[in-house]
């Protein structure tokens, strides 16, 4: 097991808003997305990033037990997109739970399959992104479709895996009324979603883009208001869910 | 006295002076949270408008009013009042609120440079008295300073020495004065007197009995000050506002007499509280009141001002005076020694706003309250008003009843000082070992002269054995510095006042420092794990060099480099050992720059790091900016593994960091900054200052630094107004790493 080596773009020691407590941050490398308001282009490109095998991330991680134990927080593997290698993340987090170590993935959630399954059965906790609340517009956004996220929130939900979903709040795409309504009314259907966290939009990573020399389309769109924030956590809230 | 004594609890301190014993046995430890806690009374806020109004007059002219002719003492100035009619507690260092005295017994050049620089004159007749009849601190030090250390001192490799000044560092138990009253004190000190010099009459019996008969002196002065202000302190205080009145009566005298660079006031917050409880408790007072007499008391220590000179704020701006309160933390028995008044000290700054003094110092506990935690950090998250030092580290060294004295230094509180010796600069040294000793700003050969580096490509080894020998120089030359210095300190510029509120017999520290750790410890690594050409001017100077390939940087929690730093910290602790100390005193030392790092920066060349000449070095023991990648705690767990047992003297390590990087909302905010703090402290980290601030704001401050007058940060062992500090010490405020990556 430790002989599988994982792609990953960087770590990020003191993780706050990832999980639980502070969390050590594994960002792996390639994505199969390409969302629109994506503020790690750099992570997308499956052949970049530097090799690491499972013992020398774990040593890094095994660094940072105090925080974590005091805090109450644990590991986060993001990306990227982890599921891209479902091998190397069991692997990691099959060491960290043996360790006791908590264990959160960070994952669009676009993929399911045996192996990815394996993984989630090592995960104490899943960051799931909910891009969009119809397919339409889930696909314009990401490339990817609503179905398969619903698949793997239905999938988790059986196996009793907890959810934290994200929901990127991107005015005048999925910020409109309509569209939370039915988003509550998708999420509502799942017991083990613990929280949902609105992510207002930000272009902190708008650089990134031009680094890379891609066309970043939300130029011109603007975080959005600290109402219109505030409006969307209340219509999630009418359904019932615990939102931030 | 047996009166004043009726509702305590008896012990040894009855009999010996022992104020721990007293505390021990009489208070009562909080585990609560800060639901009761009043706000400013009318009177509170009245006299803080009036001080916050001087404050901005004296921001405008530089300083409001200062002395000129007659040199501070006890008794020499008051009483003085900012409001007579609303203060509780009451006394100022002169007539005036803000009004600065001048101390010439430290060094008279410092005073009439001091006095020069804001467009005063020095009285005549003073000059005539210390040029002509009495001579300073100051003098004492040139008379014997030797060539060597001239030239160490003038190419900057030792800086901030306290050789025209006051060393300060010298914490007084001003509690005593509260407990037992000034007669007790008096009394004690007779009998300590008559025991010294009995059979042999030698230099250190002599000296002793000298120092004694000073020490009662100014006990007897302290009686005459309180009495200016209509106060008997010969007998033990009754009630809680004359506990805490006595407790600033010391202080102040102590303040009166001395410009020490560091004044701190100890720990005072769990002493008075035993006097605030039973006040409370018997209805004499209600809780609005008790914060009252600590808001007073803080705003009092809030005002306290010295006379420095311009080159003196270049390096530690804002007008610090360190008056530090060391608060929390647990006592040997596992009770924590946390209070209500513990949370009233720290509620001041919600009563009247954030201020960089006095400098609140937490004492860090794993096992400190929970409530008292989140207490503690919330005030951060709002103000970044407080540092945070490890109790856990130092409980077992110092017992549970220390100070802070300055930033970082610990010390049984009336039973141990320190030699001040502010610190050495470490990266310079590395530079004078490839240039075989000669300075690289000025030329001037520093050093004995020994053969340079002449290599292309600067070779570990070769680095390392030359950087060894001009270690041992500077450790030498060092001490030497000091030992003249507080010869001299003690001899013209003695601390009667806060001497006389310790024991006969003192343990004394020599303090040394260090600056440019980071700097060093990268460069060493970038030799040893990447290649570093050296680039020489025509006279075969180093002046750049070039590196090639990477390296690994300290504070990314990499034991490459991290293991470089310590092994530097231990290596040039084990030098210090080596020098015999005047007094007999043990050898330590800090890792800490406070805003210095700016003006060592500019003094130092281009090292072999990547760090260009005239760029600051990181304050204290923080990693270099921008090099520390892996985020926030990466960069705290390196430093957290420097050995505190080779820098006993403190280690003080800056944080800042966005609020939104710390947490979604204030609760997570709390709960993360506790986690922090527990991970941090319980890997071995000694003190960290907490800033939670946003970039914006500082950008904004520095543009209209009139809607910020109360905008405090934490710089290395202290806190500041931003505004008053130097446009480029802002700018490195700023550039430093704003830990923001999430």
């Amino acid at each position: 097991m430790s002989e599988t080596k994982g792609r990953i773009h960087s770590f990020e020691s003191c993780g706050t808003v990832d999980g639980p407590g502070l969390r050590f941050i594994v960002f792996m490398q390639g994505c199969p997305l390409r969302c629109l308001y994506c503020h790690n282009p750099d992570s997308w490109d499956i052949h970049a990033g530097t090799e690491y095998s499972v013992d020398e991330v774990f040593t890094e991680i095994e660094k940072y037990r105090s925080y974590m134990e005091f805090s109450g927080g644990g590991v986060t593997v993001s990306g990227g997109e982890p599921l891209l290698q479902p091998e190397f993340v069991t692997a990691l987090f099959k060491r960290c739970r043996d360790a006791g170590i908590n264990t959160a993935l960070d994952t669009s959630g676009v993929i399911l399959n045996e192996k990815v399954k394996r993984l989630y059965q090592q995960c104490d906790l899943v960051l799931l992104d909910f891009k969009a609340s119809n397919n339409k517009l889930y696909r314009k956004l990401s490339g990817s479709s609503l179905a398969s996220v619903l698949k793997t929130a239905k999938y988790l939900c059986r196996t009793k895996i907890p959810i934290w979903v994200r929901h990127v709040l991107v005015p005048g795409i999925t910020a409109e009324r309509k569209q939370l309504e039915v988003l509550g009314r998708i999420l509502s259907r799942f017991s083990n979603i613990e929280v949902v966290e609105i992510l207002p939009f930000h272009k902190i990573g708008e650089y990134k883009w031009e680094e890379l020399k891609q066309r970043y389309q939300l130029g011109n769109v603007r975080p959005p208001t600290e109402e219109s924030v505030k409006e969307a956590v209340s219509i999630l809230k009418s359904h019932g869910l615990k939102v931030r | 006295m047996q009166n004043a004594w009726l509702d305590f609890k008896k012990g040894k301190w009855c009999d010996t002076i022992d104020v721990r014993d007293f505390i021990q046995l009489n208070y009562q430890p909080y585990e609560g949270d800060s639901s009761f806690l009043s706000g400013p009374t009318e009177a509170t806020s009245k006299l803080w408008h009036t001080v916050c109004d001087l404050k901005k007059k004296e921001l405008d002219k530089g300083i409001l009013d200062v002395e000129t002719k007659v040199p501070s003492s006890i008794v020499s100035h008051g009483p003085g009042y900012i409001k007579k009619k609303y203060e509780k507690i009451v006394g100022l260092q002169t007539d005036k609120p803000l009004k600065r005295g001048i101390m010439p017994n430290g060094g008279f050049r410092m005073v009439e440079s001091g006095l020069e620089a804001y467009g005063y004159q020095v009285a005549p007749e003073l000059k005539e008295i210390f040029t002509k009849y009495r001579k300073t601190h100051n003098d004492g030090v040139f008379d014997v300073y030797t060539d060597e250390i001239r030239r160490a001192r003038k190419s900057g490799i030792i800086t901030g020495l306290p050789d025209a000044y006051g060393r300060g560092r010298i914490i007084g138990d001003y509690r005593r004065v509260a407990l037992y009253g000034i007669d007790r004190l008096i009394e004690v000190k007779l009998e300590e007197k008559d025991s010294v010099g009995i059979e042999i009459m030698d230099e250190k019996a002599l000296r002793l009995r000298e120092e004694l008969s000073e020490q009662i002196k100014a006990l007897m002065e302290l009686k005459v000050m309180a009495a200016s202000y209509g106060y008997d302190i010969s007998a033990p205080a009754l009630t809680a506002r004359e506990a805490v009145q006595w407790t600033y009566f010391a202080y102040l005298a102590a303040i009166k007499e001395q410009n020490g660079a560091a004044m701190s006031l100890g720990r005072v917050a769990t002493f008075l509280d035993i006097y605030l409880e039973k006040d409370l408790l018997n209805g004499v007072i209600t809780e609005e009141q008790a914060q009252e007499l600590i808001d007073h008391f803080v705003m009092k220590l809030r005002i306290v001002r010295f006379l420095r000179t311009p080159a003196y704020d270049e390096l530690f701006s804002g007008d610090p005076t360190w008056v530090t309160e060391a608060i929390g933390g647990m006592g040997l028995d596992g009770r924590t020694l946390v209070t209500r008044t513990s949370m009233r000290f720290l509620n001041t700054v919600y009563n009247l706003g954030p201020a960089p003094e006095p400098n609140l110092t937490v004492l860090w506990s794993e096992k400190l309250p929970q409530n008292f935690k989140q207490f503690a950090t919330k005030v951060s998250i709002d103000t970044s008003t407080i540092q945070y030092e490890n109790d856990d580290l130092m409980r077992p060294k110092f017992g549970d009843d220390y100070g802070i004295a300055c930033c970082v230094s610990a010390m049984a509180i009336g039973k141990q000082m320190q030699f001040f010796g502010a610190r050495c600069n470490l990266a310079k040294a590395l530079l004078y070992a490839i240039n075989g000793g000669r300075d690289e700003k000025s030329g001037m050969q520093v050093t004995p002269r020994f053969e340079p580096i002449n290599s292309e490509y600067l070779e570990y080894d070769e680095l390392v054995n030359k950087f060894e020998q001009i270690q041992e120089w500077l450790a030498k030359a060092y001490v030497n510095a000091l030992n003249a210095i507080h010869f001299m300190h003690d001899k013209y510029c003695y601390e009667k006042m806060q001497m006389a509120l310790h024991d006969r017999d003192v343990y004394r520290t020599m303090a040394g420092g260090i600056a440019g750790l980071s700097v060093v410890t990268d460069s060493l690594s970038a030799v040893k794990y990447a290649k570093v050409k050296v680039i020489r001017n025509s006279e075969g100077m180093a002046v750049d060099f070039k590196i090639e390939g990477e390296y690994p940087a300290f504070g990314n929690n990499d034991d490459r480099a991290d293991q470089l730093a310590c092994s530097l910290v231990n290596s040039f602790m084990k030098k210090l050992r080596k020098h015999s100390t005047y007094r007999e005193s043990t050898q330590t030392m800090s890792i800490l720059t406070i805003t210095s790092n700016v003006v060592y920066g500019k003094k130092t060349g281009t090292t072999p790091d990547g760090r260009k000449a005239g760029e600051p070095f990181a304050p204290g023991a923080n990693p270099m900016h921008g090099r520390d990648v892996h985020g926030a705690i990466a960069s705290m767990a390196s430093v957290a593994k420097l050995p505190y047992d080779d820098a006993e003297d403190g280690i003080s390590y800056t944080f800042s960091i966005i609020p939104q990087a710390l947490g979604k909302d204030k609760k997570s905010r709390i709960s993360n900054m506790v986690g922090i703090l527990d991970g941090y402290f319980h890997d071995g980290g000694h003190h960290i200052n907490v800033n939670v601030l946003d970039r914006k704001t500082l950008l904004a401050a520095m543009e209209s630094p009139e809607e910020y007058p109360q905008l405090t940060i934490r710089v290395s062992g202290y806190a500041v107004n931003f505004i008053r500090l130097t446009r480029e010490q802002q700018l490195d405020v700023i550039n430093r790493t704003f830990h923001s990556r999430v």
